[in-house]
């Protein structure tokens, strides 16, 4: 809850520089890191970094909802999954697989799916549309497993990764570096586009709606409206993901709709803290890394929730900003 | 009249009724779970995620204290007390810093709960599900069916326990400090009722009957560490058409939606009977978001 508009005027304790060009300075070092770490990680720890900036970009498609308007999301879930089963459609279908009808495929099916959801669930507030959104991704769920003719059932659909085209210029296949580097653009895009949504007006509204939406409505906004585009929004996103994880590994499976992807993807939220957009990604990361950690250690069958959920416990009692709230405060002090 | 005698003929009679006399036992079970819930709901407005959880361990702890013991309604007394102490450890480590915040950071702290709860059960007790016997064997004939008796007496038993709950509710001191807390917190406490016991012993209470309708139910269902989410799905259901905090709307709400999924699973497969009752919690949340049965708090 700390997603307080900063003011750019304000100068730092110690520097001269205003908060923006601190931001832009510390955007440009991370991203200059992440451009760099295929060269210079090892192929396995790089393609980790990869599903991790997948992940946080669900998790920063869900913080619009839970950080900036103020509704927890159970069902993220059912976007990512539609987003994965909309490319997979369009990559078995359409011959040779095309990258942009991929990615056109995915977000429609999100879309629909989010249009659906946010029709329906955004007239409750509260546990009420957390409730509505896990039933709608349980039903999604249902829907997947069962249609095994469309979907593949429980065994999912494989298909062949896209080239990467741009038309009669380019048209190159993929290798692990240029894929992590085409899902860092398509992340960093979101997450600046993601930024100057949540500073916009509109962002503004949505705030508002959180802190108090009887008094917003009061003053005029039709706060109904503005909830069903902030959940498309964050369902054209969070399906983003699903079609850069499923050009990524190859493979839609209906695991990635159930239930858990949901839970992870509010535990990346809060791990990292609520209503930073950067936070999510970086709680994505830790809760990766901690898993793929606790994996190598003490081996494949080590319960890894038990840990990262006492942790998610404790940050939420103990630092209810997560870790890039706590760090933001613990540097400016 | 042809086609419609000819539609009549292809309603299966006999099985509508075995139907109907399953979805009442699985809804008796179902309403003790769910007036946990929504106990803890009406009092706390703590929505307790990690309720499947606590009603999966109360069928574990039943299985383990059958196999020590040998006696099947000795094992269900101690399930439900060991959970319902579990429970109150739980509420005060866990929710009790969190009273007086956002009420997203509860919904939080239960899933959190619920996610630790069950992988510990996976890792303790393995993803084999765990069979036990049912306590009385005795049949009765149901049509072209063995019906079991036992489920008949889980039925009665659950109310039972229901009933006890509402006499309590009722009549005890405690009951009362319950209902009081209910209706105004801040008054409740200018009074000099003891308002953080009081929810500590509610959460208490909700769990030990989640953990008792997970030992009645565990001789025929087996008893496996993921059986807490379909349980806590249906009862969230039954408690919002019900109408939250409002006990005798959740057991009407509770025997509807069960005989409900009980019908549609006869033309459907069962893991598809399952949208039939989030139909109808949608239908309610859009056409009378307070539940069916809701009275003004």
């Amino acid at each position: 809850m700390t997603a307080t508009p900063i003011d750019k005027t304000m100068p730092l304790a110690n520097a001269r520089l205003s908060h923006t060009t601190v931001f832009w300075i510390g955007f440009c070092a991370v991203m200059a890191l992440l451009i760099a770490a295929p060269l210079l990680l090892p192929q396995f720890w790089s393609g980790f970094l990869t599903e991790c900036l997948i992940w946080g970009l669900l998790a920063m498609s869900s913080d619009l909802l839970i950080g900036y308007t103020g509704m927890v999301s159970f069902g993220h879930s059912a976007f990512f999954g539609l987003g994965m089963y909309g490319a997979a459609g369009a990559l078995i279908l359409v011959s040779p697989p095309n990258l942009w009808l991929a990615i056109v495929f995915g977000l429609a099916g999100a879309a629909g799916a989010a249009l659906c959801v946010a029709y329906f669930s955004t007239r409750l507030r509260d546990i009420y549309f957390a409730i509505t959104t896990l039933i709608f991704a349980q039903i999604f769920y249902v829907i997947i497993f069962t249609w095994t003719a469309v979907t593949g059932g429980e065994n999912g659909l494989i298909f062949d990764r896209p080239h990467f085209t741009i038309p009669f210029l380019v048209n190159v296949s993929f290798n692990s570096k240029t894929m992590h580097w085409f899902v860092l653009a398509v992340v960093a895009g979101s997450y600046l586009f993601l930024r100057r949504v949540t500073r916009s007006p509109f962002g503004m509204v949505l705030q508002s709606i959180r802190e108090n939406e009887a008094r917003t409505r009061a003053i005029g906004y039709p706060v109904e409206r503005y909830k069903i585009v902030s959940v498309m929004l964050s369902g054209l996103f969070a399906g983003l993901a699903g079609v850069l994880y499923a050009v990524q590994k190859e493979f839609a499976a209906p695991d990635f709709v159930y239930f858990i992807t949901s839970g992870d993807t509010v535990i990346y939220n809060v791990i990292g803290g609520i209503g930073t957009l950067a936070g999510p990604i970086v709680g994505a990361g830790f809760f990766q890394l901690l898993r793929q950690l606790m994996s190598e250690w003490f081996g494949d069958q080590f319960p890894y929730l038990i840990p990262l959920g006492i942790i998610f416990i404790a940050i939420i009692i103990f630092l209810p900003q997560g870790l890039l709230g706590f760090a933001r405060r613990w540097l400016n002090r | 009249m042809g086609a419609i005698s000819q539609f009549l003929h292809a309603i299966p009679v006999d099985l509508l009724i075995i139907q109907t006399v399953n979805g009442i036992v699985t809804g008796m079970i179902l309403a003790l779970v769910a007036s946990g819930l929504t106990l803890i709901f009406g009092i706390m407005d703590v929505v307790n995620f990690a309720h499947g959880e606590l009603f999966m361990l109360g069928a574990y702890m039943g299985v383990i204290a059958f196999a020590a013991t040998g006696n099947f309604w000795l094992a269900l007394v101690l399930a439900a007390l060991i959970i319902g102490l579990f429970g109150a450890a739980l509420q005060i480590v866990t929710l009790r810093p969190l009273i007086g915040r956002d009420p997203l950071n509860t919904i939080l702290a239960t899933f959190g709960i619920s996610l630790v709860l069950q992988n510990y059960a996976l890792w303790q007790f393995g993803p084999v599900a765990r069979k036990i016997s049912e306590p009385i064997s005795a049949e009765f004939t149901l049509f072209y069916l063995q019906y079991p008796w036992y489920r008949i007496v889980i039925a009665l038993l659950s109310a039972a326990i229901i009933g006890c709950l509402w006499l309590f509710l009722k009549f005890n001191k405690f009951g009362v400090w319950i209902r009081a807390t209910t209706q105004d917190r801040v008054m409740a406490q200018a009074m000099g009722i003891p308002v953080p016991l009081v929810y500590t012993g509610v959460f208490a209470l909700g769990a030990a009957m989640a953990a008792a309708s997970g030992v009645l139910f565990a001789p025929f269902g087996g008893v496996d560490y993921s059986m807490g989410l379909q349980w806590v799905l249906e009862a969230f259901i039954v408690v919002v058409v019900g109408g939250m905090g409002n006990l005798g709307g959740s057991i009407v709400a509770a025997i509807f939606i069960s005989l409900l999924e009980a019908y549609a699973a006869v033309w459907l497969d069962p893991s598809q009977a399952v949208i039939a009752s989030f139909v109808v919690l949608i239908l309610t949340l859009l056409f009378r978001p307070t539940g069916l049965f809701a009275t003004p708090k």
